[in-house]
């Protein structure tokens, strides 16, 4: 049998797989270049309806009433979807991996948490008579008091605007995720000098030249082939079951080709009431979000708040760091939870330090929801650890390179959260840096090495 | 005759060389009539307000993006899109080469629009700068790639143009 495999390995083991040190054309390049690509968005059907959203005009209000016989009395309008349509209208993304509780309606019922949340779905013929039915559905609200900062929405005076009444995540009945590694208050006494700052990001937006959309085809069969740009069909496709009450089977999901998504498309919001407009009509349904929808409503990077006290010897040794950081999730969940999980974990940085303290809280706020964005949780936290780092070195007259290279990780070091540091390359990856910039190191930084740690006397 | 303002009408272009009569919606723009009325969805939709420009393509030889063309004032026009540039599926233009050859493409969604403003800028200015490029393709946004391969791979098609429109003439 071994024999049998290495001649079929031997086989197979051809020029295709050397490929290190050669030049791969991509794969999907041929028809980038001659347009033959096809986006979701390339493909059409006949009697196809197009679905446009009732978006709230109001950061945070009570829905009174919602009016759309105006929308049924536009020519080309063929219903209108509300909640009371959605088989099981509340959700979390990640309630497949066990986050809870399920804290998104698809179609909002008695309120709306954010500017552009969407209301009900107006369903036309044409583009133009679904904009202009959406436009006459006439929404009453009752407004209510915003709140835009994550430390305010922590405030106990703060109105809750969750229904769990708490305008944070809950981590396993905690109010936010702690990390807590050696006695941070005995580093700070012992420490020279004390360094504490604020840093502030904003939400960015992905900002894909293909906007987030699907359309979605009822079939002979029964089932329903969804061509969505989704980066997450598996996501997508359980939610959308669960959402809709059908087997997984009646789902078929046809993706692959994103242009452009950054993060920015793996949630789950066209695909589920898209797919819930063609089999209430028995019509293929299109769901596309304009340029306007895509900046205001899709989920961006979610700005951070981060506050940096660090207790610093004069030689360069950090010897206690506390990091309280605030992600704004915005109204709803999405996969911010997760992200300040990652956040926590990622402190203090690739550094060893012996006194730890994080308190990563995932704050609700009436703005957009934010979710998954290239490395979210951690890029920004690197921003404000990075120039913590620089602005101790520049206060105690080290080098950069150097503060970085005396702190740095080695491997067999226990992280704050209790891990064990394995392929470490901090050292290496500095001393590089040093190298090609020409800067040089003082020869007992250039002896280093992330296998080891040197002993107190070299 | 009263037209009627919801009344669809045909335009008659040419398009890619061959003549074509598209049926369009009062309003409608040139980049609905090539994906909608004519399935040429090379050209791609991003934003529908000319700040994108995925969806360029040449208007009678310019540099042009067809979300803000009204296509019945088209009439006749000459139209050019991504479909039209290869000769044949074989052989690609140099630009196209160049994008490939230099790896100017990730998602792709604005690949087509690149590599039409490219087009029309060597169709006029055969030895480009790299101001000239960046100029060129200064209305299409690419999230992916920082832009780079793509002035590369402009500025390399350039430079095989040349060479082979010398030694045509030669």
């Amino acid at each position: 049998m071994e024999e049998l495999l290495t001649s079929h390995f031997a086989d197979e083991r051809g020029d295709p797989l050397m490929v290190v040190g050669t030049t791969v054309p991509r794969a999907d390049a041929r028809g980038h270049v001659t347009g033959r690509t096809q986006f979701y968005e390339d493909v059409t059907f006949p009697g196809m309806l197009h679905l446009k959203m009732v978006r709230s005009t109001r950061h945070h209000a009570l829905i009174r009433a919602v009016d759309t016989a105006p929308a049924m009395a536009v020519p080309g309008v063929v219903r209108v979807l509300t909640h009371k349509d959605v088989p099981a209208n509340w959700y979390t993304i990640l309630r497949l991996i066990g986050v809870e509780p399920n804290d998104e309606p698809v179609l909002p019922e008695d309120r709306v948490l954010f500017l552009g949340e969407q209301i009900c779905a107006v369903l036309a013929e044409t583009p133009a008579a679904a904009a202009e039915g959406a436009a006459a559905v006439v929404v009453d609200y009752e407004d209510l008091p915003a709140v835009f900062d994550v430390e305010e929405a922590l405030r106990p005076e703060t109105p809750a605007i969750k229904p769990h009444g708490k305008n944070h995540f809950v981590y396993e009945g905690h109010h936010c995720r702690r990390i807590r590694f050696g006695d941070v208050e005995k580093g700070f006494a012992a420490a020279d000098r004390i360094f504490e700052h604020r840093y502030q990001s904003s939400p960015i937006e992905h900002a894909p030249t293909e906007t987030t959309g699907c359309i979605v085809k009822p079939e002979g069969s029964g089932r329903f082939t969804v061509h969505s740009n989704t980066q997450a069909l598996f996501f997508t496709l359980d939610n959308m079951a669960l959402i809709l009450g059908l087997p997984f089977g009646k789902l078929r999901l046809v993706g692959g080709t994103v242009g452009g998504g950054f993060g920015g498309k793996v949630d789950v919001i066209v695909e589920p009431i898209a797919t819930l407009a063609a089999m209430l009509t028995g019509r293929p349904v299109k769901y596309a979000y304009t340029r306007a929808e895509e900046m205001q409503v899709s989920s961006p990077r979610a700005a951070e708040r981060i506050y940096i006290r660090d207790g610093v010897m004069n030689d360069g040794r950090i010897v206690a760091r506390k990091v309280t950081l605030y992600v704004d999730a915005g109204a709803y969940s999405r996969h911010t939870p997760y992200g300040t999980t990652k956040a926590a974990a990622h402190m203090p940085g690739p550094y060893s330090i012996p006194n730890v303290h994080v308190d990563a809280h995932c704050v609700y706020t009436n703005r957009t929801p934010s979710s998954a964005m290239r490395g979210f949780g951690v890029t920004i936290g690197d921003f404000a650890l990075e120039v913590q780092m620089d602005r101790i070195a520049e206060a105690l007259g080290i080098d950069p390179f150097e503060l970085r290279l005396i702190n740095a990780y080695r491997d067999g070091d226990t992280k704050a959260h209790r891990k064990t540091v394995e392929g470490a390359a901090l050292i290496e990856v500095v001393q590089e840096a040093a190298r090609i910039t020409g800067r040089g190191l003082p020869r007992r930084f250039q002896a280093m090495s992330s296998l080891t740690r040197e002993t107190a006397h070299g | 005759m009263k037209q009627s303002p919801t009344k669809p009408s045909v335009v008659s272009l040419e398009v890619n060389g061959s003549p074509a009569h598209v049926m369009v919606a009062p309003g409608a723009t040139l980049l609905a009539a090539l994906r909608d009325g004519l399935g040429l969805n090379g050209t791609r939709k991003g934003c529908e307000s000319g700040t994108c420009g995925a969806c360029t393509v040449h208007l009678d030889g310019e540099a042009t993006m067809a979300c803000l063309c009204l296509v019945e004032t088209l009439d006749d026009a000459r139209v050019d899109t991504i479909e039209g540039l290869a000769t044949s599926p074989e052989a690609l233009h140099p630009i196209q080469e160049a994008f490939l050859e230099k790896f100017a493409t990730q998602c792709g969604f604005c690949t087509a629009g690149m590599i039409m403003a490219a087009a029309a800028l060597l169709a006029r200015e055969p030895n480009p700068s790299r101001e000239d490029v960046i100029v060129a393709i200064s209305g299409n946004v690419c999230r992916c790639t920082g832009y780079e391969a793509i002035i590369e791979a402009i500025l390399h098609a350039a430079a095989v143009m040349r060479r082979a429109g010398v030694s045509r003439a030669a």
